[in-house]
């Protein structure tokens, strides 16, 4: 490259990466540098390196919030995965004019205001709210039965929230599948569900990733949703770095449960990145070898 | 051939899902009851309540939103699409790093990123107010936007800006007349995702904001902890999705006109 194309890459690239580096990475260092302080006395942290932080950090009862926000998350994910498939393989077999109309429809919630889709589902679980009086009438549940302020309504509030990010991957994937694949799997005698399984499904396999990333990501650093229909005893990690920074002021822990949420959302990123390049390096050598086979059996 | 039952009731099942508490929600904003179980009668006066100006403080809040929206679309713009072209056109090491720092922020939880800011903010010993949140909201919607014009990049001919060159035109003046045309629909497409993930941000704003700084994601979030007015949330909440409908049949239906345009 020229001297003058080398100063123009980097005039051209300076602005987004000064800013970055100034408001992205440089505040995440301070966050993880953070971590290895104690807390001072007037909100700050001390100067002086120290592991008691991770220490507590390890030990009760922070473990009991890191393990429940991982759980919630994957089951979050798996109900998401599983709502999305039929739903985009029914879109995908729609006519154009119908598909543009339905993935519309799903992504229309995504553009209005998050904390009022949150706050809509409060007042839905609400004990005066209409849930509860429709099972009510439905002699499903009595009074009693509070459907607010748990686990099992950040469950449903996530997948509410997330579904619409699960669903557009799948489709989009299962837009380019092609089905006459299904059909001929049914010709030779397979059950719906069978070439569902064996056929569509590895077709979507790449959105199915992605999905699960988009599900998994949002739901690990969730913060309004357990904090307007979770409990007391349903807190996440999110729940609690805003306890540790703001009424406890102290920010070391806040600093540590932030770098745990950090890994685990890197890990499955990781992971995801390692599978992608394994596939590749095998479908390269599948390539290789076909070829190899194709050219030695045409020299025999 | 035979189309799954099963997945089209699953379908259907989901828009209901989808659509229940929007719809509970719109019905509520026009009824009489506090709490919206039962149906106590048609009323408007919810609508009337929010704008009396009792309820001032909203509109406040509504104005800083719109303000800090704006401002960090226009700066987002300005950054992503430097940042869209050095990737598109340039691929050597240092881009393979810049990608790493545009790509990160996309998948970083929002609460690490309004406790990293705050952190430095804190660290910094600078205040928090409009100004921190301007910063915080630029800082995650440089990304998309930088995302959204590096797509439109793809099919961009780089054979354009040769011939520009090769008939006389300097870097500025090809970039200015030649490549920014183009890339406009691009740009627009990424601000307005900018400026809605700007007026939506609740978490990050919430960790940078400062006294007297709230914006209306923030204004809401108070009026819902403190169970104050909640049947005035309803009525905003209402006009808030009717403003999202408009603006998305507005934006599709200039997205169609396009089409129709480049198709002719």
């Amino acid at each position: 490259m020229t001297r003058s194309g080398r100063w123009a890459e980097w005039g051209v690239s300076l602005p987004s990466f000064v800013w970055l580096t100034v408001f992205f990475v440089v505040p995440t260092l301070i966050v993880l540098s953070i971590a290895f302080h104690a807390p001072s006395s007037d909100g700050g942290f001390a100067s002086g390196f120290t592991m008691e932080t991770w220490k507590a950090v390890v030990r009760t009862p922070y473990k009991e919030i890191v393990w429940r926000t991982i759980w919630i998350s994957a089951v979050t994910t798996a109900v998401c995965i599983l709502l999305s498939l039929p739903c985009a393989y029914s879109i995908a077999r729609m006519n154009t004019r119908w598909r543009a109309i339905v993935a519309g429809l799903i992504m229309l919630p995504f553009w209005t205001s998050f904390i009022v889709r949150v706050f809509a589902w409060r007042t839905l679980l609400n004990p005066e709210g209409f849930l509860q009086h429709v099972l009510i009438a439905l002699g499903l549940a009595d009074a009693s039965v509070s459907l607010n302020y748990n686990s099992g309504a950040i469950l449903v509030v996530s997948v509410y929230s997330f579904l619409p990010f699960a669903i557009m991957p799948i489709y989009t994937a299962a837009e380019k599948f092609d089905f006459s694949l299904m059909e001929a799997a049914r010709d030779l005698g397979a059950r719906s569900f069978f070439a569902f399984r064996k056929i569509f499904l590895p077709g979507v396999k790449r959105g199915v990733v992605s999905a699960i990333l988009m599900v998994f990501i949002p739901a690990i650093g969730s913060y309004v949703i357990p904090d307007l229909v979770g409990g007391r005893d349903s807190e996440l990690i999110g729940n609690k770095i805003y306890q540790r920074t703001f009424p406890d002021r102290n920010l070391p822990h806040a600093s540590a449960l932030a770098a745990v949420m950090g890994f685990s959302v890197l890990l499955p990123l990781a992971w995801v990145a390692w599978m992608i390049k394994r596939q590749d390096a095998r479908e390269a050598k599948r390539l290789a070898e076909a070829t190899a086979r194709k050219l030695s059996g045409g020299a025999a | 051939m035979k189309r799954s039952k099963f997945a089209v009731v699953v379908l259907g099942l989901v828009m209901v899902f989808l659509y229940l508490p929007i719809v509970v929600l719109v019905a509520n904003s026009f009824n009489e009851a506090k709490f919206g179980g039962e149906w106590a009668g048609f009323t408007f006066k919810w609508y009337k309540a929010l704008f009396s100006s009792q309820n001032h403080a909203i509109w406040e809040a509504f104005q800083r939103s719109i303000i800090v929206a704006t401002f960090a679309t226009f700066a987002s713009c300005v950054i992503g699409t430097t940042a869209a072209v050095a990737l598109h056109r340039w691929k050597g090491r240092l881009q393979s790093i810049h990608y790493g720092l545009i790509y990160t922020p996309l998948v970083m939880p929002e609460i690490l990123m309004g406790i990293s800011l705050l952190m430095m903010f804190t660290a910094a010993g600078i205040g928090c107010g409009l100004t921190t949140i301007w910063i915080a909201h630029t800082t995650f919607c440089v990304s998309y936007v930088a995302m959204t014009v590096l797509a439109r990049l793809q099919d961009f001919d780089d054979r354009i800006t040769e011939a520009a060159y090769d008939l006389g035109a300097g870097p500025f003046y090809a970039f200015f007349h030649v490549v920014l045309p183009i890339l406009l629909p691009g740009i627009v497409a990424g601000g307005l995702l900018a400026f809605t993930l700007s007026i939506d941000d609740f978490v990050i704003t919430f960790f940078v904001t400062g006294p007297g700084a709230d914006t209306l994601p923030l204004k809401i979030y108070s009026m819902i902890k403190h169970s104050r007015q909640m049947p005035v949330i309803n009525s905003l909440s209402t006009l808030m999705l009717l403003m999202t409908c408009l603006l998305v049949a507005a934006s599709r239906l200039v997205a169609n006109r396009r089409r129709r345009v480049r198709t002719r």
